[in-house]
């Protein structure tokens, strides 16, 4: 039981991977470290236990990654996805880090799998975790367990006492009860807030009730919001969060990546009044993915319907969920309660206006298109003719918010005067508004976390020491 | 196989890994579930004894307990695979022995010490039993007669050997692969099985009880694998060099049988003393409660019959020698009528499984990421 009477040279308030990274960094630079995990055990490492991957330049192939990803392409990359919503300085310094992050994993225990195909084709950008998010995190924990740093589980931190720039003490509740703690330094490492239905209501309303939250119910964004209320500059749209579209059945919490659906363009979709609203074909999935959670919590009720027949729906990954099934699109609408003559109606619209004679190829965009609808559909358009049909319900899901708190490159926290915080540091999630203000590169998050991870237990300890 | 409850869960739970994959490094679990949609009872039989239980995925999972999906793919696996034991056992109905099995082979065993100890007895001349013998030409069978010994250490291991082999026949019909079995994957497969490639969590081991890994139960299978192999081995020596070349046993300490009968009881001791004692510090979570007889009561009679055959190479000389023989003997008789009806038979499905992986090895996954 560590003694929580000491004052520790670094805590760290967070249980992810920026948190750990910084956590194990800080000591192994001489420091004695506290990590306060909100979470209990079994769900421990926040947002980071449902992740797979990293993002990582590279010049040459490697034991985990294919071919080369270069800085440029990688800054390109990241240009393209924030529509210039980033800091360049902030973003180039971790492309370049995260070429040199792999021999600390592995020193930490963290293992790779071999690069795979079929994975989006993310072999070349990104290394893989052998067993996922959750095992990175197994090999962290131990390896902090190891070097003898204090973690305590179940430990929410209410409130990071601030005078004159710097955080005097620490107001937590440690298994329900509270308790103060100090240290030297603190990184903040604790999320963003996308758990936290009520300040998301503020910028929703009640259409939150209909979000689907695709990780942890401890990111409810407790540090942030205590941090931005005393003086701390924000950073990043507190409107704007990353939002896909999932099966509707998916579980509020924690369903993670298998209740993602893949279905729209192969389908058509229609909301609850049996109405198209969007072009199902604009692009390639995976380009498009993200766009769909805000069309959908646009939508009344924020549900839509993805309706296909069985040429389609060998075409993309089920999810885990059973597809509603039927003979007939009548029936299909019956079944997920829907108007069967509305939906039946907008069928034959659609197969209508699907322009005849085209060639379809769904491994590309095949301009098959249809003409005269409101909205077009303009890739992979063919009739929904061929029973059985099939539907899924889908519903927005949230990844994360965008909000954070701004920081320098030495990962320490501004505040609203410009001036860096006393002794406040932060990784991950909770700063990577900083870098990332819009959109999303898949496995950016985890290089950011890893890579400020880094920087604010290596900073941490230095300031602790002097 | 059939549709019972542990296949509808174990259905269920494999459909969540098909649609998350983060596993797919671990073993050949993950990429043999990634080739197909729809799961049938045989697929299912085929995942479950394809598993070697080294639990990696149950750490690493993100949807295990307490997580209301509650994903535990070892123990579900290990639940399956126990009723596809008791499905496949031949004859027919005989699978009931594998409900309360600890308990059956463990009265197997002591069953057949007492009858080999009786009858031994009874046919020593009167006096005989407890006298020391000079270590010549049969010495042993004076205690056993030879004949004895071979027509039911024969019968016994015979009918085992044929009754595991209708075993295979009836997992391959229901389990197997649809394609042609070509020598290139029986290669492979024997390798798989002889190193024991998929006890190895992609290469870093196994979590024995925590989200630690290690190679010690890799490492104390293959002792125990090979030390049973050597024993083996020590007995067909020693059967050879009796029949062909007119050599009775007992035979020297510096000689083929017995140097490779020590090496060999000395590892199987070792192997199965240590997978025992893993048993008791294991974390109950990710196994079956209900396997655990079975496996124990097997792990044990294994370490008896090596430490009685050891013991019976040191007390040879001495008047303890027939006790010491009678009993070794009656754990070995034990050993070759249980076979069939213990964990013993995991050996064979495991094979077979590993066997139809290698024929599917160049199927491609189907979706994915």
């Amino acid at each position: 039981m560590p003694d929580r009477k000491q004052t520790y040279d670094v805590l760290v308030a967070g249980g992810g991977n920026a948190a750990l990274c910084a956590a194990i960094t800080a000591r192994q630079a001489g420091a004695s470290v506290l990590v306060l995990e909100c979470a209990p055990r079994a769900f421990r490492g926040g947002n980071s236990r449902h992740t797979r991957n990293l993002r990582a330049m590279h010049d040459k192939p490697n034991d985990v990654l294919t071919d080369a990803y270069h800085e440029d392409e990688y800054w390109d990359d990241l240009l393209r996805v924030t529509g210039g919503n980033t800091d360049e300085n902030l973003a180039r310094m971790t492309i370049r880090a995260s070429s040199g992050v792999f021999g600390w994993m592995k020193e930490c225990g963290v293992r790779f799998q071999p690069s795979l195909t079929g994975t989006l084709n993310l072999g070349r950008t990104n290394a893989f975790f052998l067993g996922g998010g959750k095992a990175l995190l197994n090999a962290y924990y131990l390896t902090a367990e190891r070097l003898g740093i204090d973690i305590l589980y179940d430990t929410e931190v209410i409130s990071m006492n601030m005078d004159d720039g710097a955080v005097r003490s620490v107001d937590i509740t440690y298994r329900g009860f509270p308790e103060t703690v100090h240290a030297r330094c603190v990184v903040a490492s604790a999320g963003g807030f996308q758990a936290n239905l009520d300040w998301m209501r503020e910028y929703w309303g009640d259409a939150v009730d209909n979000f689907v939250i695709r990780g942890t119910p401890y990111n409810r964004g407790r540090v942030l919001k205590n941090l931005l209320a005393q003086g701390v500059a924000p950073i990043g749209d507190p409107t704007q969060c990353h939002a896909v579209a999932l099966d509707a059945r998916a579980p509020k919490f924690d369903g993670g990546i298998t209740t993602r659906l893949d279905s729209v363009p192969y389908s058509v979709v229609v909301n609850k009044h049996g109405d198209r609203f969007y072009d199902e074909g604009e692009d390639v999935w995976p380009k498009r993915y993200a766009i769909w959670g805000r069309l959908i919590a646009q939508q009344p009720d924020q549900i839509a319907y993805s309706i296909c027949d069985s040429k389609a729906f060998p075409l993309f990954m089920p999810s885990v969920y059973p597809a509603y099934k039927a003979d007939t699109i009548e029936e299909l609408a019956v079944k997920m309660k829907l108007d069967p003559v509305k939906v039946r109606a907008t069928i034959d619209g659609f197969n209508k206006a699907v322009k005849p004679g085209q060639s379809f190829d769904n491994l590309k965009l095949d301009g098959n298109t249809t003409l005269g609808l409101t909205p077009e559909k303009t890739n992979w358009a063919r009739a929904v003719d061929r029973g059985p049909f099939y539907g899924y319900p889908l519903r927005p899901g949230i990844t994360f918010t965008y909000l954070g708190v701004k920081v320098n490159d030495k990962a320490r926290v501004l505040m609203d005067n410009g001036q860096p915080a006393g002794n406040l540091f932060a990784s991950g999630e909770i700063m990577s508004g900083n870098i990332l203000g819009k959109g999303y590169l898949a496995g950016f998050g985890m290089t950011i976390g890893t890579v400020f991870g880094r920087i604010a237990g290596q900073e941490a300890a230095r300031h602790a020491r002097n | 196989m059939r549709e019972t409850e542990a296949i509808a869960n174990a259905r269920r739970e494999v459909e969540i890994c098909n649609a998350c994959r983060y596993c797919e490094g671990f073993c050949a679990v993950f990429p043999a579930l990634e080739l197909r949609r729809d799961f049938l009872a045989g697929d299912l039989s085929y995942l479950a004894n394809l598993c070697h239980g080294c639990r990696g995925c149950y750490y690493a999972c993100q949807y295990a307990p307490p997580h209301e999906w509650g994903i535990n793919l070892p123990r579900t696996l290990a639940e399956v695979r126990a009723e596809t034991y008791a499905e496949y056992s031949w004859p027919p109905g005989m699978g009931k022995v594998f409900e309360r099995n600890g308990t059956l082979v463990a009265l197997a065993t002591a069953l057949s010490i007492a009858v080999v100890l009786i009858l031994s007895m009874a046919i020593s001349a009167p006096g005989r039993f407890w006298v020391a013998r000079p270590m010549e030409a049969d010495a042993f069978y004076s205690v056993i007669p030879l004949w004895a010994m071979q027509i039911v250490g024969i019968a016994s291991f015979g009918f085992s050997l044929f009754a595991m082999a209708m075993g295979a026949r009836n997992f391959w019909r229901d389990a197997g692969p649809k394609d042609r079995v070509g020598i290139v994957a029986i290669a492979i497969a024997l390798w798989d099985v002889l190193t024991l490639k998929n006890l190895g969590g992609g290469g870093n081991g196994c979590n024995d009880n925590s989200e630690r890994f290690s190679m010690r139960r890799r490492h104390l299978h293959h002792a125990m694998f090979y030390g049973f192999m050597l024993c083996f081995a020590a007995t067909t020596a020693g059967f050879i060099y009796h029949t062909f070349l007119g050599w009775p046993a007992p035979y020297p300490l510096i000689s083929l049988p017995v140097i490779l009968g020590t090496v060999g009881g000395i590892l199987l001791t070792i192997g199965t003393i240590g997978l025992f004692a893993m048993k008791l510090i294991e974390d109950p979570m990710p196994v079956a409660r209900q396997l655990l007889g079975g496996d124990v009561a097997l792990l044990l009679l294994l370490a008896l019959a090596a430490v009685t055959g050891l013991v019976l190479l040191v007390v040879r000389a001495t008047a303890a020698m027939p006790l010491a023989m009678a009993i070794h003997l009656g754990f070995i008789l034990a050993l070759f009528l249980v076979l069939p009806y213990s964990k013993m038979v995991h050996g064979v499905y495991r094979s077979a499984a590993l066997l139809r992986r290698a024929v599917e090895r160049n199927m491609k996954p189907l979706g994915g990421e």
